[in-house]
């Protein structure tokens, strides 16, 4: 079925057609409708799930991580500081090895105050232990939904779904409703490795010594260091796990979407602007009119950032004349997150070690705090670098007006 | 009503394993052992980092033979409501849903998160076992730590504060059960949170755990001094169940007898309160005096 709804009530009825157990939010701009349609769905009986209107996004985290911990499928959404807030239980989500879905609605953090969309606060999180799933327009965010569930599910890791805050959250737009038989062939039920059970008493995530230690049997158990390189195992299965995913959805469902990025005019092109969310989208339409300049520019929007699925990334980079990643975020005193991503990726994996043959990348960041970006001010900054130039120093800043 | 226990009849399986992390004479042991006897085998317990998850062993071994979830210090009350949300809509019945918190965890950081679980009234029961102190970090103060105990960032003066009333402030949020009890009595331990168990809604239990190293006694007096507590009127046994206010126990015995151990006994046998001069205890005599001549009057017969 094809309606015209929110980035919002799209994410909320993914998360129905998952048929979530416990669902636990925060109200937080621009998130709270997502949050708001899962209460009305629930309260109506048209989903059946419990909704627990928290105190705070830490409890709402709390909630999902002992509802997990007990065997239920559980969802939350938040944005900006309600994640930052979040921050020790998403570490803690992660560790335990819970397949937490959670939705984020990006919106730049404070201080001073901002509503308004970029995403400091997804990428901020970057080394939590979540995957993070970048969605583009309303269509990806119910499907990712979706995907993520059997993700998190099959890697045992906690999935975060971002999307950027009104630009795709409030805006309405047609897309497809998946129909709930496939969606129920797509997704199995949530079968917990472990849940909290009188008749299996466990003690989980206790205290953890630097040496793997002996159980009573005399086997040797993990150490804190092991269970650490087991996540980060997890994490780079889960690289395969997105790959099966896109590729079951796809035909289940007859689409022919992409698993770790979108690739729009890369076949010939000898530039490549890079960026993630709804901006990979709005940049395909600097390089349909590039090109009527005669600028053979690429774009790349990444979808997977976390695990970063590096030596896709770094093959689809290393043989253009040159990059440009385009960020709403930044890691201050340095450069933006995923420009130096690329650059690592670049350098270290796509090549066959280190080599001075990979383009030269380029970074800008722009639209923080909501800052519009104006199609315009795209071309001017891509323009010179296609002919040649450089950023004399990185990163540059498109829009600033200082 | 399950008939009075005594300790013939008190359930014979040990859920706590001999042998712990805890140190010799720990109040919490005795309060953890028993209470896991009146919550029983079907239950889930909710452990934020306190001396409890140290109680409960390192890895891979566990001294208690519960489901047991450690979460994060604030988080307890809202992990309790997880847990419950994800019984009920797996359709898993019969099993209690249990918080056991330190002081610290209930007190301070974790007092949102349990004022928003008895807000909504989720049907779990919220242990707070009270050593006055933040033990697991080497004895800091919390909110409940009294006033003129030397703790180790109150280290000079003590503290200048008085304890905050924990169980007052759950029974302003009108859940169907408060009760505050003491390890030294571990009857009435077992008969409160037994009782809690039958009645739904939020209930929360309030438990004085005495605790040799901090707060500077022999190992062997913890039963004493936890008596001792409640006989010169410093700690209080009582109930409130439905709003209504009720001394029990050994709180209500002193209320027939109508005396109180002059409370410097209890006072001087601790060595965090050595730093009380007369006038200090003489003070705290005089606010017991005033809340027990109040129970006097108000439960004349
Ligand atoms: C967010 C956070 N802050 C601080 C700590 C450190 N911490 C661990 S246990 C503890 C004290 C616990 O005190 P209490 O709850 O009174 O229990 P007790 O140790 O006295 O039994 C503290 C401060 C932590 N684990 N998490
Ligand atoms: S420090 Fe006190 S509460 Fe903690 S284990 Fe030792 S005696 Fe028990």
């Amino acid at each position: 079925m094809s309606i015209i709804e929110s980035g919002n009530v799209a994410a909320a009825l993914g998360v129905k057609l998952c048929r979530a157990n416990v669902i636990a939010a925060y109200p937080i701009t621009p998130q709270t409708p997502l949050t708001e349609k899962l209460s009305e769905l629930v309260e109506s009986g048209e989903m059946n799930a419990e909704y627990i209107p928290v105190e705070s996004e830490h409890s709402a985290l709390g909630v999902c991580i002992a509802a997990s911990s007990t065997g239920a499928r559980a969802f939350t959404a938040t944005s900006a500081n309600g994640l930052l807030y979040m921050h020790e239980q998403l570490h803690w989500a992660a560790g335990a090895r819970l397949p937490i879905v959670m939705c984020v609605a990006n919106r730049g953090v404070g201080a001073p105050w901002t509503v308004w969309n970029d995403q400091q606060d997804s990428l901020s999180q970057r080394d939590t232990g979540w995957i993070q799933l970048y969605a583009a327009d309303h269509q990806e965010i119910i499907n990712t939904v979706i995907k993520a569930y059997y993700v998190a599910e099959q890697t045992s890791i906690p999935v975060m779904v971002c999307y950027d805050g009104y630009i795709l959250s409030h805006t309405h737009m047609p897309f497809e409703v998946p129909d709930q038989e496939k969606v129920d062939a797509f997704l199995p039920p949530f079968r917990p490795n472990y849940a909290l059970d009188p008749s299996m008493p466990a003690n989980l995530n206790t205290v953890t010594l630097p040496e793997p230690r002996n159980n009573i049997r005399g086997e040797l158990a993990h150490g804190y260091m092991e269970l650490r390189y087991l996540l980060h195992e997890g994490m780079i299965r889960a690289i395969e796990v997105v790959g099966e995913a896109e590729q079951r959805f796809n035909e289940i469902f007859s689409v022919s979407g992409t698993a770790y990025m979108d690739m729009y005019k890369c076949d010939d092109a000898t530039y490549i602007a890079v960026a993630m969310g709804s901006l990979s989208l709005h940049l395909r339409v600097v390089a349909d009119i590039l090109r009527d300049e005669g600028i053979k520019l690429g774009i790349i929007g990444i979808k997977l950032y976390r695990p970063f699925p590096c030596g896709i990334v770094a093959d689809a980079l290393k043989d253009r004349d040159g990059i440009i990643v385009m960020e709403k975020a930044i890691s201050y005193g340095y450069v933006g997150p995923l420009y130096s991503d690329i650059c690592s990726c670049l350098y270290t994996q796509g090549l066959d070690g280190p080599s001075p043959g990979f383009p030269y990348v380029h970074n800008y960041i722009l639209g923080l705090g909501g800052r519009t970006i104006r199609t315009i001010d795209l071309m001017d900054a891509i323009r010179p670098i296609c002919t040649g130039k450089r950023i004399k120093d990185q990163p540059g800043w498109i829009g600033l007006k200082i | 009503m399950p008939s009075k226990p005594t300790i013939l009849t008190l359930p014979e399986e040990e859920l706590v394993h001999p042998g712990n992390r805890a140190c010799s004479g720990c109040g919490l042991s005795i309060a953890y052992r028993i209470g896991l006897k009146a919550l029983g085998k079907d239950t889930i317990v909710v452990v934020p980092p306190s001396c409890l998850t140290v109680l409960q062993g390192l890895y891979p071994v566990a001294a208690t033979k519960m489901p047991s979830l450690n979460v994060t210090f604030a988080s307890t009350a809202a992990a309790a409501t997880g847990v419950l949300a994800a019984l009920r809509s797996l359709g898993k019945q019969g099993i209690t849903v249990a918080g056991w918190a330190g002081d610290g965890g209930t007190s301070d950081i974790g007092l949102q998160s349990l004022s928003g679980a008895a807000e909504r009234g989720e049907d779990f029961i919220y242990i707070c076992y009270d050593n006055e102190g933040y033990m697991n970090t080497g004895v800091q103060r919390s909110g409940t730590t009294p006033r003129g105990a030397l703790t180790t960032n109150t280290p000079v003066f003590g503290k200048t504060q008085d304890k905050k009333n924990v169980p007052a402030i759950m029974s302003a949020h009108e859940i169907p059960y408060v009760a505050t009890t003491c390890s030294a009595y571990p009857l009435d331990l077992y008969t409160k949170i037994e009782k809690a168990k039958a009645i739904r809604g939020t209930k929360y239990i309030h438990i004085l755990a005495p605790c040799p190293p901090g707060w500077g006694y022999d190992p062997k007096y913890t039963v004493k001094v936890g008596k001792l507590a409640v006989e010169t009127g410093m700690y209080d046994l009582y109930e409130i169940e439905n709003r209504e206010f009720r001394l029990t126990g050994a709180s209500r015995k002193l209320l027939e007898k109508r005396k109180l151990v002059p409370v410097s006994e209890y006072l001087k046998m601790q060595d965090r309160f050595r730093g009380m001069k007369d006038a200090d205890i003489e003070d705290v005599q005089r606010r017991i005096n005033k809340r027990w001549g109040a129970y006097f009057e108000m439960f004349k017969e």
